[in-house]
Parts: structure tokens; sequence; C-alpha cells
């Protein structure tokens, strides 16, 4: 055996199960992310009184995959005065970024590719920052001046909350005490309460950042399509347009775990500690029992026998999925109950994930979109002030509990009461200087036309 | 010859273009983009994203449609100006058909009259709505859209069981209407405005206290009452600056003098006020649809025009109030069956010429802002 197989082989069999969870994630997210499409589609359906996508398998079901399809066969197009590598480069650094910085969050105590490293948290944050590097990239290869308009607000965009969201997760990381993501869910076990109770602030600020970070609206300003067509992406199709489409709900789903792990408590049941509550153990059987019930009760009114069939197996595949989890549960008493630990904290996990995606998407639907120079007024001269002050209000909320002995929740009412005074401050101010610089900006713009007249 | 003179031009583009400076970046927002309503083409000078000029670049939809009407009878050319403003088809035919009866001197019966008014000002209704879902979409929002597209369909169905067509009407003829209401109109048109009422607070709810949306539009598109009789605007633009100038009130016709409603104006003459005042409208319009549903007279729906049209020579200028503002028609006529010229004052035009002056100072991102509450239909620009 030669010695570089010698080494593979010895590579693989000390990282093997990682190495699959790695093409599991590669695997699986563009499947996850296409159907956040859909369910996003069928959300916004919802929300705007019409039905969404109905025609690919029943309700739709099989439309992230026709998709796919669709953009997989499309030509590949690449615009002659584009920078060629570079345009092929652009999309592949933002895909890579995201799909990386998945590797350091855990979808539940067993699910995760990298061994729980110790910077944990900030590898996520520092990996994913890379992906803007892939928008600007893109939209300057692109040689299209929309593209690079994109860009520019893209960079701007992305390092003024990169900034925010970095400092509203700092007020987490105070609590928590450590990087390590699993440290980070055993420590809200152990402290007997979710940060985001402990640090409301920091978490209402990360959520803000977060939809700005991956470019949704009411953020979505580099490709804010009614003005600049489709921002960084208008020159992009096919498959290379689909990486970055990719790379966007990728992105919502990290920005999604790590809140949901630094402020939700992560894959820890509500009330972990709390025995009375046990009963929310039946919830995950419970509902996926429901949703199969759902199915066989749709299936006797799809119009084709095709659509009915598949509705079957749906409710089938639920069914299944539910008696696993009930006989994972601790009340089962049979072997599967070692299994309970990871599939219950998968299933809180991706529970809690999906809620703080579906947030994203109701803001989306229902909030106009920002200015640029109110959005970055919004980030620098309110969100990073405020993020400032939360570190310094949390830390003290800490050191009074413990330096001090005072109640840890009398003082986490306190200093949050502290930061909503300087926040209101701040907003006040904010406005006050707005509406002088929007009074500037018109006399400016009224001075340039008398000159352009005279 | 054109050859050389089309690159001695060039060159003294290009002259202009290094004598801006490198700073300055042209981008051309159209013809096809998603905001601009049509085929706009609007070449914008930018310094960084701020507006520093622009040059508006229409008629790609251009028909000719003053010179068809020189080539057909007066009744031929009625349904062509359906498709000038084609998103406000009854207001259109609407002014072109009282126009002929001017020039014709016969006045439509009361009842024509009357049921004129109704469709007309649904079709305000309509206009508006679709003003208000691509404003807003444009603006970023895009729930809006769909909902005002609800309550649109609704009007449209009206004006599909009146006279079968939904969207280019050719609702009225020359000395009346050919079609006499249909049986429940009164009662679609009664059930439609009920409704109504609770989905304007809708979208008033989505958008008029958003602070996003008062961010978006409060101080942006500012044009004071002096600039839009300058530029001729009219309309809700007009309005909006605090101007209380409605044709409908100030020279009534149809069947306005007989109902109460009320002008809205704005103060600050910006893109909110232009908002608020065409969803005022909108619950204006509504009103003036019940007074009318309450009492449609009885009687013919036509008058004594004659098969064949032909007005005595001379001329006439008619202006409505239409829903984007002043249509005008100016009919000369040399005693034949056919008009000797018609020249059509459309508002959407003579808006337009407001988006130079507005958007200057302004960032890209206020420029659809400002596309969008000039509310223009390319069909009627270019016609």
């Amino acid at each position: 055996m030669s010695p570089t197989l010698h080494s593979i082989v010895a590579f693989v069999q000390a990282w093997w199960v990682e190495l699959l969870c790695a093409l599991l994630i590669v695997l699986v997210v563009p499947l996850i992310a296409g159907y956040i499409v859909l369910v996003e589609r069928k959300v916004m359906a919802d929300m705007q009184a019409r039905l969404g996508p109905m025609r690919v398998g029943p309700h739709g079901l099989l439309q992230p995959i026709a998709d796919a399809l669709k953009l997989l066969i499309k030509e590949d197009l690449i615009p002659d005065n584009a920078d060629q590598f570079i345009f092929w480069l652009a999309p592949v650094l933002s895909m890579t970024a995201a799909l990386t910085s998945m590797g350091a969050v855990a979808f539940g105590p067993w699910f995760q590719v990298a061994r729980d490293i110790n910077i944990g948290l900030l590898f996520v944050v520092g990996v994913s920052a890379l992906g803007p590097l892939g928008i600007v990239l893109g939209g300057w290869a692109s040689n299209n001046h929309y593209s690079i308009i994109g860009a520019l607000r893209s960079t701007a965009q992305l390092i003024s909350y990169e900034t925010t969201a970095g400092f509203a997760l700092v007020s987490g990381f105070l609590l928590a005490g450590t990087l390590k993501v699993r440290t980070i869910v055993e420590n809200q076990r152990n402290d007997h309460a979710w940060y985001i109770f402990l640090a409301p602030v920091g978490f209402f600020i990360y959520l803000i950042a977060s939809i700005a970070e991956t470019n949704r609206a009411p953020f979505d300003l580099p490709e804010a399509e009614s003005e600049l067509v489709a921002g960084y992406m208008t020159e992009y199709s096919g498959f290379r347009w689909s990486l970055y489409f990719l790379a966007e709900y990728a992105n919502m789903i990290v920005v999604a775990s790590v809140g949901t792990t630094l402020f939700l408590g992560g894959w820890l049941r509500p009330f972990p500690n709390v025995h009375w509550l046990g009963w929310l153990d039946a919830a995950p059987a419970l509902l996926f029992a429901a949703v199969g019930a759902y199915c066989v009760f749709r299936a006797g009114k799809q119009p084709a026998r095709v659509q009915s069939l598949f509705m079957w197996a749906l409710a089938f595949a639920c069914f299944v999925v539910a008696a696993i989890f009930a006989l994972a549960s601790p009340f089962s008493h049979l072997p599967l109950e070692k299994m309970h630990d990871g599939l219950y904290g998968a299933f809180w996990f991706l529970l809690k994930d999906s809620a703080y995606i579906y947030i994203f998407m109701w803001l989306r639907f229902t909030l106009p979109r920002f200015r640029f120079d109110q959005l970055m007024r919004l980030g620098w001269h309110i969100l990073v002030p405020l993020a400032l002050i939360n570190v310094v209000d949390v830390s003290i909320a800490l050191a009074l509990s413990s330096e001090f002995g005072v109640n840890r929740w009398l003082a986490m009412v306190v200093t949050t009461a502290a930061t909503l005074g300087a926040a209101m401050l701040l907003v006040r101010w904010n406005d006050k200087y707005s509406a002088a610089a929007s009074a500037a900006l018109l006399t400016d713009s009224s001075v340039a036309e008398n000159s352009h007249a005279g | 010859m054109n050859i050389l003179a089309d690159t001695v031009h060039e060159n003294a583009a290009q002259k202009t273009e290094t004598v801006l400076g490198a700073d300055e970046l042209v981008i051309n927002m159209g013809p096809q983009h998603p905001s601009t309503h049509g085929v706009l083409r609007v070449k914008l000078k930018l310094d960084g994203e701020r507006v520093v000029g622009s040059e508006c670049v229409i008629g790609y939809v251009h028909r000719g449609v003053e010179k068809i009407a020189e080539n057909r009878t007066y009744q031929q050319f009625a349904p062509y100006v359906d498709r000038m403003d084609y998103v406000s088809a009854v207001s259109n035919g609407l002014g072109y058909c009282e126009a002929v009866e001017k020039l014709l001197v016969v006045e439509a019966p009361p009842r024509a009259r009357v049921i004129r008014t109704i469709l007309a000002e649904l079709q305000r209704i309509a206009s508006h709505l679709l003003w208000l879902g691509t404003h807003a979409l444009d603006i970023g929002t895009l729930t809006p859209l769909f909902y005002c597209m609800r309550e649109r369909e609704e009007i449209l169905k009206i004006f599909e069981k009146y006279c079968g067509a939904r969207l280019t009407t050719h609702a009225f003829r020359i000395g009346g209407l050919q079609y006499e209401a249909y049986d429940i109109l009164e009662k679609d048109v009664e059930r439609f405005c009920n409704s109504f009422e609770g989905r304007i607070q809708q979208y008033s709810d989505l958008l008029t206290s958003n602070s996003i949306w008062i961010g978006r539009t409060r101080n942006v598109g500012l044009l004071n009452s002096a600039d839009c009789i300058a530029l001729g605007a009219s309309g809700p633009i007009l309005r909006a600056s605090g101007v209380k100038w409605d044709l409908r009130k100030s020279m009534p016709y149809a069947a306005y003098d007989q109902y109460k409603f009320e002008i809205s104006v704005g103060m600050r003459g910006d893109t909110y006020d232009r908002y608020m005042v065409r969803l005022e409208e909108m619950r204006q319009s509504r009103l003036i649809c019940l007074q009318a549903i309450e009492n449609i007279p009885a009687g013919p729906i036509m008058a004594r025009v004659g098969r064949v049209l032909k007005p005595p020579a001379g001329e006439v200028y008619h202006a409505i109030e239409g829903p984007k503002g002043i249509l005008g028609y100016y009919i000369v006529s040399d005693g034949s069956i056919q008009p000797y010229r018609i020249r059509i004052r459309p508002p959407s035009f003579i808006n337009l010429q407001a988006l130079d002056k507005t958007i200057r100072g302004h960032l890209v991102t206020d420029v659809v802002a400002i596309i969008g509450t000039l509310d223009i239909v390319l069909g009627e620009v270019d016609r």
C-alpha cells in the first residue's frame, strides 16, 4: 500500500463520522433549502390570499425538485465582458462559506460535523462572513452597472450588520461564558433560563442583524428587484444563480441556528427542568401523527390518483416518524430510548429554527424595503451603539448577580430597562438627525438645480 | 452622410461624458426594468447612488393614436382611446364620448349620465388600486399588490357583466350607452362598496403608519404647488401639493354635480401626501358610487344622434378628471364623418415631465418610488 493511500485510509478511519456528516450537509442542505423556498412560497401565498404552487405534485410538494431540475438543465451563460474566472468563482465562494459555517453548528446533541471546537460560534460567524466576498466578486466580475451597485450596497450593509450581530452575540457569550456550542446549550439548562430571557435586547438586535446579514427583506437592498433588477445576481442564470440562491437559504439556516443555539436554548425542550411539563416530550410524536392524519384526510380529495397515492405515502412516512418518536420517548422503556436525546434534540432544534425562519418570511411579506441611507443610519446610529450598551448592561447584570448577590432576574430587569431607555434616546436622536439630514439633502439638490439652470 | 453625422454625434456624446468626470455613472433604467411600469427608459446620471441628472426616453409603444383618429369615423375611433391608458379605459371612453357629444351639441340622457358616473368612479378605484399595489411593490412590500388585485377583480367583474369586456371596455357610446344596466348592477356595486370600506382600511393599516413606509415616502419627490402648475401636472399630484382643483367639482360633467363628495388635498406635495390623497380619493369614489346607485333615473339611455355622425365644422375641447389627472380631448371637425384632427391631453405624459425635477438629489431607490407615485401608464404617455 502506497503511503499516500495509507494516509488517506487513516484519515478516513479517524474522521469518518465527520466526513459522513459533511457529505450529509452537502447532499441534504440544497434539498432543505429547496423546501424552505416552497414553504416560503406557501406562507407568502397564505398571507396574500392565494394558493401558491399547486401543480407539481399534491399542493406543489414536488415544486422544489422541478425547479432544481429546470435550473440544472439551463444554458450555462457567462457574459463576454465578464471576468470569466472570478465570475465562476464567486458563487462557489458564497456557497462554500455558507456550507462550511454550517459545519460547526450542532443540530441537536448528535448532529454536528466539526467536533465540538472550542471557538464554536465564533467559527460560524467568521466563516459565514466570507459569504459577502462571493457577492462582491460576483457583482464586480459581472461587469454590469446594476451588479456593481448591488455588490457595493452588499459590502457596506454586511460589514455594518456583521458588526451589529457580533456585538449582539457577545451579550449571549457573556452569559454562556463559552463559545463551545454544546456547553452553551448545557449552560442554558443549568442556568434554568434560555438566554433570550436574560438578554432580550441582545436577541432582538441579533434577529434584526441576522435578517440584514442574509440580505432578506426589508434589508434586501443588494438584490432589490424593483430598483436594481436583481442586484449582484443580474448576470447570473441557471446553476450559478441557484448556487447564490442556495447560499442565501443556507445562510438563513446558519443564522437561525446560531440564534437558536445562543438565545433559544438550542436543542433543549421548553422548560427542560420542570418535571410536570414532561408531557411536552409527547409533542413530536403527536405533531407528526397529526400531520399524517391531515395527509390521509387530504389524500381522498386529490384530483389525480397519482397525487392521492403520493399523499398516502407522505402520511405513511409521517406515521413512521411519529412511531419512531413514540418508541424513543422516555415513556416507552424500549432499547430505542437510547436515541431519545439525539432525536428529540434534533426535533426541538429544528422546530425553533423553523420558527426563527418563519419570522424572516413574515417580515419579508409585511414590510417595505429600507432605503440605503436609512439602512446605514439604523445600523450605525441605533443598532451598533445599542448593542454596545447592551453588552455593558448585561455585564453589569452579571456582575451584580455574581459579585453582589443581587437576584439575577431583578438585575436583568433593571439593566434591560436601562438598555431600552437608551434605545429610546437613540431613536429620538436619530429622528432629529435624519430630519436635518433630509432637509440638507433637499437644499443641496435645489442648489445643484439652480447652478444647473444658471 | 447620415453615418458620418451619427459618428460625429457619438463623439460629441463621449466628449461630454469625459467632461462629466469619472465619478459619474450613467445607467439605463428600462425599457426592460421591473419597475418602470411599462417601457419607460430613464437614463440616470448617478454620483454614487445619488441622481444628478436624468433623461426620459419614451415612445416605445407609440402607435400614433391621434393620427389613426384622422382616418376613422367618430364611432370607430372610440375603441382606440381605451388602449391609451389601458388601466382606466372607462374614463378614457367617457372623456371622448362627451367631447364628441359637445361637438354634436347633444347631451346624453340622465340615466346614461348616472351609469357613466358609476362606472367611471369604479374605474377610478380600479386604477388607484393598481397604482397602490404596484407602488407598494416598488417600495418593496409585496403583499398589498395581491390585496389590491383582489378588489380590482371585483370591479372588473362588474365591467364584464355590464359590457362583456374587462380591460379595454368600450363601455360607452357617443350619445349615451349601448347597453342597458344589467339587473343587479346596483346590488353588485353596493356589495363591492360595502366590502371595500373595510378593505381600504386594511391597506391603510399595512402602510399608513408603517415607519419604513413613512421613511421611504415622506419628503421624497417634493413638488410644490407652483411647480405643479408650471409643469401642468394635474390630478392627485396637483392636489397633493395643496391645490384644490378637481374638474368633477369645478367643471362638472356626467352627473357629478348631483353628488356630494370632498376633494382630498395634501400639504407638502411629497410621495406620502400623494399616497394619502389617492387613498382618500378611493374612499370618496366609493361614496359617489353609493349615492349614485341609490337613485338611477329611469328613461332612455341613448340620445338621438343618428347612425352617421357628421358634426358641424368647428372645434371643441373637453376635459374630464381621469384617475391620473386631467384628460382632455381637443377635436377639430371639418364637417365630414371623420375628425380633421384629434389632440389628446394625456395626464400621464404631462405628469411624467415632473420626473426629472423631482428625482434630482435623491437616491436610485427613490427613483422607483417617484416613478410609482407619478402613476404613469406608458400606453398613455406614448399613445
